[in-house]
């Protein structure tokens, strides 16, 4: 298994409210931005990064957002770049770069060389489409998304493995000189892995070039039918999926006692959490999503990340503003008994993640922290997690032969003589879930 | 549809099916819909209709037409509707546009006004204002959008189109449109960089400009602009927002039949 750490790293000296009178994330002024405090937080969460490749996780899991105190990694290579550098072992995973809005592959393909190259080949790129709200932040057209998307991927591999010079005349890209003098150490590129939601069409994207899928914290049971989709695509192609083929990212919280975590977890729905990361009308711009994909959102019920979204307008009043506050934060106990954040010393912790890692049986695991905490309260939970709860967790997935990305090459695992077998442990989800 | 009046056809454009709304009878008087689509057969529509046959093509993409893989940009949508009025034999045709249909009509003109015989626009959009902006209709629900382009939403024509719930079918219906609209018009926003240039190309062309005195979608700045640009045109104003169509129906019909003649 490799077992990763993520936070968002998000910004939280600001009032709280700010964020819930919007219910958005996006979009709050970046007036509330304490330049100082927010280099202090950027540092603390590198350092945090850092202390984890000292105390043995296996992978160090980076995202970025826009314009937004959820995540202050707004350029997540600058920090990749850092951690290449001042780190030793643990691989440097960037889940995902938005390449419709970084719109310019090949300077992609060259920072990603780059850190591959610092790094000692240590680089782990995905690429993602961006959130909605990120295609108006960064002004891409969202109706050319999944296209900007599909020739990006296929430019960065071309310019990592075609010999250059060589001129690219795509629909949206184009250049003239394609010969970069960075290239990743890793041959022919480095592995990608590809993370998501609950798109049914970037599965299906993922399966088709045989990339581990990260699921982002979605349900237990729609993430194993989106495996499952997976693996039946990948059975059409002619290999059986395997744990190496997935991920799961998941929100975690340890502490010395079983009440303490459970406390801490609750400052992961700090200003409403992922319910409030953007308005609907920016986390779906027009023609972002496919038309069957428009239809299956047309339901907020049908999302599994906006459990207790609450209200369908902003709070009037302070009362309306309390009774949304008490509505997401009281909704906490179903995160919970979702098993959308998990809690507890790291005893209790081993016993339920045992449970989810027996269900989904990923190759791939994060950890996810979040919330506003003080220093040593985070430092703490780190600290658990990668000193007992990791190496708990490394001899569960040996027992259960959860084998990751770099044990046995996604794509490679071949079918059996009876056909595609389904993935992970639906009936042990439902007889004791 | 067609107890209003009006029926749906199939045409050819190349290899690419147009839905074209018609009704009336009389000389043909193509209509070039907004960036929500067509959004239903109104009291304009009948009054033009005593003597016009009204030509009312559904956008490629807009979800009844299918979407034309090639068309990127509003140059591309003018070409391919310089096509169609050319191989249906409508040359030179009238031509009426509303905001994003407006901002088609005047990219045609611009690139050959032979093409049409008289042109109204209405709260086109296309250039970019002198001051203010144009609303922006991505950053927000379609509703919020369309409840900007009236003064008042409870007037009758407007709450006969859009009063009570969204139905699913009208969400897919905006969906649609708003998409194909951002395939078009994403960067820059709704207009042609070069618009003011271009415009001094259209020469002979009777064209009459209609806005709202109160428009919170287009300012009127961008319409005293096409007035300046436009040589020999009429600018004529209403005091309501961006559908003097279906705020003012009244004025509008006069206004607008009077001109066409």
């Amino acid at each position: 298994m490799h077992i990763m750490f993520f936070t968002e790293r998000a910004y939280h000296h600001l009032p709280e409210d700010e964020i819930f009178k919007r219910r958005s994330f996006f979009g709050v002024p970046n007036t509330f931005l304490d330049r100082e405090k927010g280099a202090e937080t950027l540092n603390m969460y590198l350092d945090e990064k850092i202390y984890c490749d000292e105390i043995g996780f296996d992978g160090l899991m980076l995202n970025e957002h826009h314009g937004t105190p959820f995540c202050m990694g707004a350029v997540m290579n600058v920090e990749a770049s850092v951690l290449a550098k001042a780190t030793k072992r643990a691989r440097i995973v960037l889940l995902g770069n938005p390449t419709p809005i970084v719109a310019n592959p090949l300077r992609l393909a060259e920072e990603l060389a780059m850190i591959d190259m610092i790094s000692g080949g240590r680089l782990v790129p995905g690429f993602i489409r961006g959130a909605g709200s990120e295609q108006l932040f960064m002004n891409a057209n969202p109706a050319y998304n999944r296209e900007y998307f599909d020739e990006a991927h296929d430019f960065i591999l071309a310019a990592w493995t075609k010999p250059g010079p060589f001129r690219w005349e795509g629909k949206h890209f184009h250049y003239r000189f394609v010969n970069p003098w960075v290239l990743p150490v890793q041959k022919p590129h480095p592995p990608i892995w590809i993370p998501g939601l609950i798109s049914p069409e970037t599965v299906q994207w993922t399966a088709d070039h045989k990339y581990p899928y990260v699921a982002l914290a979605t349900m237990l049971k729609p993430t194993l039918e989106l495996w499952n989709m997976y693996g039946k695509i990948a059975a059409d192609q002619g290999y059986q999926a395997g744990p190496e083929n997935f991920g799961y990212l998941q929100p975690v919280f340890c502490a010395d006692t079983d009440e303490k975590a459970e406390e801490m977890g609750k400052g992961f729905m700090f200003g409403g959490g992922f319910s409030h990361f953007a308005k609907p009308e920016w986390m779906f711009p027009p023609g972002y999503n496919s038309k069957a994909a428009t239809k299956r959102l047309a339901s907020q019920a049908a999302n599994p990340n906006l459990p207790g979204r609450g209200f369908d307008h902003d709070p009037e009043t302070e009362a309306e503003l309390q009774q949304l506050k008490q509505q997401l934060y009281g909704s906490y106990s179903d995160w919970q008994k979702q098993r959308q954040i998990i809690t507890g010393k790291p005893e209790t912790l081993i016993k339920k993640l045992r449970f989810i890692l027996e269900v989904l049986r990923p190759g791939i695991f994060s950890f996810w922290l979040d919330g506003p905490y003080p220093h040593n309260e985070r430092r703490r939970c780190v600290e658990l997690l990668g000193k007992e709860v990791l190496p708990a967790l490394k001899e569960i997935g040996k027992e259960l032969q959860l084998t990751d990305p770099f044990e046995m090459k996604p794509g490679t695992r071949k079918l059996s003589g009876s056909g595609y077998e389904a993935v992970g442990n639906l009936r042990l989800l439902e007889t004791e879930g | 549809m067609a107890d209003q009046g009006c029926k749906e056809v199939k045409f050819k454009v190349g290899d690419h099916e147009l839905q074209v709304v018609t009704g009336g009878s009389g000389k043909t008087l193509l209509v070039l819909h907004g960036e929500l689509g067509f959004p239903g057969w109104l009291k304009w529509n009948q009054a033009l209709a005593a003597k016009r046959s009204l030509c009312i093509p559904l956008h490629p993409g807009f979800g009844k037409s299918p979407m034309a893989d090639w068309i990127m940009d509003m140059r591309d949508l003018a070409a391919f509707y310089s096509r169609f009025i050319r191989e249906q034999k409508l040359t030179p045709v009238d031509v009426i546009g509303f905001s994003l249909g407006g901002w088609l009509a005047a990219e045609m003109a611009a690139a050959n006004p032979s093409q049409f015989n008289k042109m109204v626009l209405v709260g086109a959009t296309g250039l970019r204002p002198p001051t203010g902006e144009i609303a922006d209709m991505f950053t927000v629900t379609a509703r919020a959008y369309l409840n900007k382009n009236v003064v008042d939403t409870q007037g009758e024509e407007f709450r006969k189109l859009f009063g009570g719930e969204q139905t699913p079918e009208q969400f897919e219906a905006w969906e649609d449109a708003r998409a194909e609209t951002a395939r078009i018009a994403w960067k820059p926003y709704m207009y042609t960089q070069s618009m003011p240039h271009l415009l001094e190309n259209v020469v002979n062309l009777p064209t009459l400009i209609v806005w709202g005195k109160r428009d919170a979608i287009v300012p009127l700045a961008a319409g005293e602009l096409y007035h300046k640009k436009i040589a020999g045109s009429k600018l004529v104003t209403f005091d309501c927002g961006h559908m003097p169509e279906v705020e003012k129906p009244d004025d509008f019909i006069r206004e607008v039949t009077q001109f066409l003649g």
